[in-house]
């Protein structure tokens, strides 16, 4: 590669209830690209995603964000890394106290967007980007679990982020919304030239938007390379994960 | 010998919650020097706090007086001193009553809902989503709550300490027919500045108490609806101690600067 990866994770090692989540997990993220990471659920993916944005620390190991490394940062000093990244939580986390248009406009009024027309017209765009036009004055409870991810999105990316942490974007959503979501990831890559990580179980979204590919297994990258290399290969664990025959949930 | 590790493990745990309310005192108080206040989120939580009191400091203010009043006129009736239930009544309730009954009302009414919610968003993830917006969980919430904390509770102890007294007034004079000028002319030669100032203070500590460790076992709420549940319950008992035990304290160390029974 010429550039320098974006984000760094070197040996990254994590336990929770004694339980070791991580092992020595080591991946890079380039600029620009799209990677996609596969793994069996309960296999750490979302804890993996936490440590990027300093939301938990690994027991060992290093993440370089931009040349800095962030896992000795207080909360106050990754406030800056967390503003050029943008997360998608697996279930939306909604701010449940605020109808959609306020959990969309939240990152834009705390960095300090106070015109209320410019406010309107950014969150009509980044729900219009989701199909949740006309959704605005409901509450998180009375959505449905792919709607609820779908504002999530929009609240990701309505101050556009370099980076972009999906986790799980298409899980519950039918095809047709998937589709379109995947379309969407692609479109941020092209048009805002974000970086994506994007968690997901869904072969199709994978083969359809990932650059690269990586399988998280057992607390490490056990594969890393392109879907069509991934496809190709005859690795009985990678065989049984693209095919769907792990006992995985394949959505 | 079983008693000694179970309370060492009490004692450490106590010591380890007063750190880290300690820490978040100390945040909290560093985010607010840095001007990090939300406005309209510090009036909203004082729009919270007072219109949501009022019922429980109305009635408890009143029905304090009221039978704190019956009960003075029935020992003091005896030694034909009954014009002396209106400045002991009125003294005890700015000194004690008033600010110890209005703070447990508000940790059982305010302080239970500040960790319910928080704790809600915390097993729900939206605390980490705040974070996640670069939005610091304690500029957010814990700030405009201790604010509007430190602001509300010195006037709700002021409230209940006057309805108390409004009480007092209605059972001594219109019920037990105590002369009405002697009742409120004793009063008001008998209480002070001092006693107001009392008043303030306790209201202003307890609210301090009440809006950290509502906040503090909020922001460590774990294990979902039964984790906020826990929250909830540990802030009421915990409030509810911390109050009648600093009272305790407050009320030696702020006789020595306002001391009592100078009369
Ligand atoms: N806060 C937590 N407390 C206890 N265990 C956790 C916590 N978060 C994650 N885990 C455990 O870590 C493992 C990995 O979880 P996760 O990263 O959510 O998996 P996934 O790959 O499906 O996203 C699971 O066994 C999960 O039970
Ligand atoms: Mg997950």
């Amino acid at each position: 590669m010429v550039n320098d990866p974006l984000i760094r994770v070197r040996d990254l090692v994590q336990h929770i209830g004694g339980q070791a989540i991580l092992r020595g997990l080591d991946l890079d993220l380039f600029p620009g690209e799209t990677l996609v990471l596969l793994g069996k659920s309960g296999g750490g993916k979302s804890v993996f995603l936490r440590h990027l944005i300093g939301l938990m620390r690994p027991i060992s190991g290093s993440i370089v964000f931009e040349g800095q490394e962030i896992t000795g940062l207080k909360e106050r000093e990754l406030e800056p890394m967390r503003r050029k990244i943008g997360m998608l939580f697996q279930d939306g986390a909604l701010f449940d106290s605020m109808n959609v248009f306020h959990n969309v406009a939240f990152p834009l009024r705390e960095r300090g967007e106070s015109d209320p027309d410019v406010v309107r017209e950014k969150v009509a765009r980044s729900l219009a980007m989701v199909n949740m036009t006309g959704h605005d004055h409901k509450m998180p409870v009375n959505l449905s679990g792919g709607m609820r991810k779908r504002v999530a999105l929009a609240r990701a990316i309505i101050s556009p982020p370099d980076v972009i942490l999906y986790d799980e974007p298409t899980a519950g959503l039918d095809p047709i919304v998937s589709d379109s979501i995947n379309r969407l990831i692609r479109r941020l890559q092209r048009e805002l030239n974000a970086t994506s990580l994007v968690v997901t179980h869904d072969m199709t979204s994978c083969n359809h938007i990932a650059d690269r590919v990586a399988l998280l297994h057992e607390g490490k990258i056990y594969f890393l390379g392109t879907p069509h290399e991934l496809r190709a290969s005859h690795d009985p664990v990678i065989r049984d994960f693209v095919h769907g025959r792990s006992g995985e949930t394949v959505y | 010998m079983q008693a000694f590790p179970m309370l060492s493990r009490m004692f450490e745990a106590t010591l380890a919650s007063l750190g880290a309310i300690t820490m978040l005192v100390g945040e909290t108080f560093s985010s607010i020097a840095r001007g990090r206040i939300r406005v309209g989120l510090t009036v909203r939580q004082v729009a919270e706090i007072g219109f949501g009191s009022q019922l429980v400091v109305v009635v408890t203010g009143a029905f304090t007086g009221a039978v704190f009043t019956a009960q003075a006129y029935f020992q003091f009736s005896n030694l034909n001193m009954e014009t002396a239930v209106g400045p002991v009544v009125a003294l005890s309730m700015f000194r004690e009553l008033g600010p110890v009954l209005t703070g447990l009302m508000v940790a059982g009414r305010v302080g239970a809902a500040m960790s319910a919610e928080i704790g809600t968003m915390k097993v729900t993830q939206q605390i980490d989503a705040l974070r996640a917006l670069a939005v610091s969980p304690v500029d957010y919430l814990v700030v405009p709550r201790t604010l509007a904390m430190l602001v509300s509770m010195p006037l709700l102890v002021v409230e209940c300490v006057g309805l108390g007294i409004l009480g007092s007034y209605y059972v001594g004079v219109e019920v037990l027919n105590i002369p009405g000028v002697y009742f409120l002319a004793n009063i008001q030669k008998f209480s002070e500045a001092s006693d107001i100032v009392m008043s303030l203070v306790k209201g202003f500590v307890f609210g301090g108490l009440i809006v950290f460790i509502s906040c503090r076992e909020g922001l460590r709420a774990k294990d979902g609806a039964v984790g906020v549940g826990r929250a909830t319950t540990a802030t009421v008992v915990t409030c509810s101690l911390a109050i009648l035990i600093a009272n305790f304290f407050l009320t030696m160390a702020l006789n020595i600067i306002f001391p009592a029974g100078q009369w």
